[in-house]
């Protein structure tokens, strides 16, 4: 599809890349919240991007959409999605089942695989951080295998313990804080995800590639 | 040196938050009120964006162990050594004295603003508490007994008070202006107008990420195609239950639920007055009609408008 810039509220602009999750999409999103963050247009406030889509707000006393969509369009004719940056790998190391991943055995059974067969497949894949978003630090990862697809709990937890690495469609990620949360839990990183006084704060960026590494020995 | 003695229901530090860290899931927070943050940091010759006191549904009490200038505003009522002081005025609290504020029945949040601000370590350039991930304000957290706030040094000797008319015009409104969002045209006609020919209730579930309303439910065919996206503040979220939730400042930075509607930004610090069991009415406007109202309300909120001279 061509790229699509609507108004989203009278204070932001929503530029749709695709209806598709894929990688390609992903590129085209990075590459425009990379150059806006690089270079950030007058006005503009902030930058959420997501799987298909970069939310971008502004200040409405000072501009309106029609001057941020033409100066948006612009930016998204120069930015190329092969722009080169530094897509670092992350590894993330993580203890599977037990207390620490409380839906582990049901998410095997249901899949029909033993829980050892998804802590294989889990940490053999290398994901894609699509972007970071929902709280501080949260990744959504692309990549995971098929036959690890479950839906959320019918029932979202009240409070996930941070650390906790959870899947949810054909996403798995990492609970940074304590939220309330509908993954399915497999397991825990000691990682902080997210530290105001590290630079930088968020351990993972849109962009970045994560590995999960088998930790043998219990978290915390 | 200022001492918690009552820390009342939820009593945070904000300011005018930290918009521009999205990217990185970081919300913007900042007042719920943010027109009564700033007319109270204006009454006092404060930047408009320094850290006050923003207390929840009920007030704190607070003994000064200095003597500062102070204001209260929003839906603000308060005693200094048992005295009634008014709201919406600068005045002085003599060290040694304890001052408690009240949230009136007409809102949901009071502001204390002091002369030089409340001083706490500034995250990502702002003073704002976000709640959930226990990052900015007073560590991370809502004021609790005993706790100890720093002031920050005056930049001014100034006491001003607010005439009343342009109180009047800047009142926090029960009737919502709204205007799309990217999913409305997913909802059909009859929903869009079921949304403003009926009034809403706020449920208690409502505090500075989002507030859950009851009414018309509208659920949205749809919801399935629906992929995570950015989200702005004042976003009308449509779960599967039909039963919109208003996304506040506090806010998850995406979401993943359809949109039929946006607060408009002359309307969002109206949000955070809303009181549990309030009955609110909605109204679709224009983009062009929201950007008007928000430049009208700015052009109330400066010195020359707000103040008698």
């Amino acid at each position: 599809m061509k790229t699509r810039i609507e108004p989203a509220s009278d204070r932001s602009l929503l530029v749709t890349f695709s209806r598709q999750i894929s990688i390609a999409t992903h590129r085209k999103v990075a590459a425009l919240t990379r150059s806006l963050a690089r270079d950030t247009p007058a006005n503009v406030t902030n930058v959420h991007p997501a799987y298909c889509t970069v939310l971008i707000e502004f200040d409405p006393i000072a501009t309106d959409h029609a001057t941020v969509q033409a100066c948006l369009e612009t930016r998204i004719a120069r930015t190329s999605d092969s722009d080169s940056f530094d897509a670092a790998l992350i590894e993330i190391p993580v203890h599977y089942g037990g207390e620490f991943g409380p839906d582990l055995e049901q998410l095997a059974h249901q899949r029909g695989l033993t829980p050892q067969q998804v802590v294989e497949l889990h940490s053999a894949a290398e994901y894609t951080v699509y972007f970071v978003g929902f709280v501080p630090g949260f990744a959504y990862l692309g990549g995971l295998p098929p036959e690890l697809e479950s839906p959320r709990l019918p029932a979202p937890r009240p409070k996930v313990p941070p650390g906790s690495v959870g899947i949810a469609g054909a996403q798995t990620g990492v609970y940074p804080f304590a939220t309330p949360g509908g993954w399915r839990l497999i397991g825990r990183t000691p990682l902080e995800l997210f530290q105001p006084d590290r630079d930088p704060m968020s351990l993972v960026a849109i962009g970045d590639r994560v590995r999960f590494v088998v930790l043998e020995k219990p978290v915390r | 040196m200022i001492v918690v003695e009552s820390p009342g229901l939820q009593t945070t530090v904000q300011d005018l938050g930290r918009p521009g860290h999205a990217e990185f899931g970081i919300a913007a927070a900042g007042a719920a009120d943010p027109v009564a943050l700033r007319c109270g940091n204006l009454l006092l010759g404060n930047a408009a964006n320094a850290a006050a006191l923003e207390m929840t549904l009920a007030g704190g009490r607070f003994r000064f162990q200095q003597a500062a200038s102070a204001a209260l505003t929003g839906s603000a009522h308060g005693k200094l050594n048992g005295a009634a002081v008014e709201a919406w005025t600068a005045f002085d609290i003599p060290a040694g004295a304890l001052f408690e504020a009240g949230v009136d029945q007409s809102g949901a949040r009071a502001y204390l603003c002091l002369a030089g601000g409340i001083d706490v370590p500034s995250f990502l350039g702002s003073a704002s508490t976000h709640l959930l991930t226990g990052l900015g304000g007073y560590a991370g957290r809502a004021l609790r007994k005993g706790d100890v706030l720093r002031v920050g040094l005056p930049d001014s000797q100034e006491h001003h008070t607010i005439r009343r008319e342009i109180l009047t015009r800047l009142a926090p409104r029960k009737t919502l202006r709204l205007t799309y969002a990217p999913q409305t045209h997913w909802f059909s006609d009859e929903q869009r107008a079921a949304l403003v020919t009926h009034s809403y209730r706020v449920t208690p579930h409502a505090d500075r990420m989002g507030l859950r309303l009851e009414g018309c439910a509208t659920p949205c065919a749809n919801s399935a195609h629906m992929i995570t996206e950015g989200v702005s503040t004042g976003a009308l979220q449509i779960p599967p239950g039909g039963q919109p939730i208003i996304l506040f400042v506090d806010q998850q930075t995406t979401g993943g639920y359809p949109k039929i509607a946006n607060v408009i930004a002359a309307d969002l610090a109206s949000v955070g007055q809303l009181r549990p069991g309030d009955e609110i009415r909605f109204e679709w406007v224009s983009f062009a009609t929201a950007l008007a109202l928000a430049r009208e309300q700015e052009s109330l909120l400066s010195p020359a408008e707000l103040f008698a001279s």
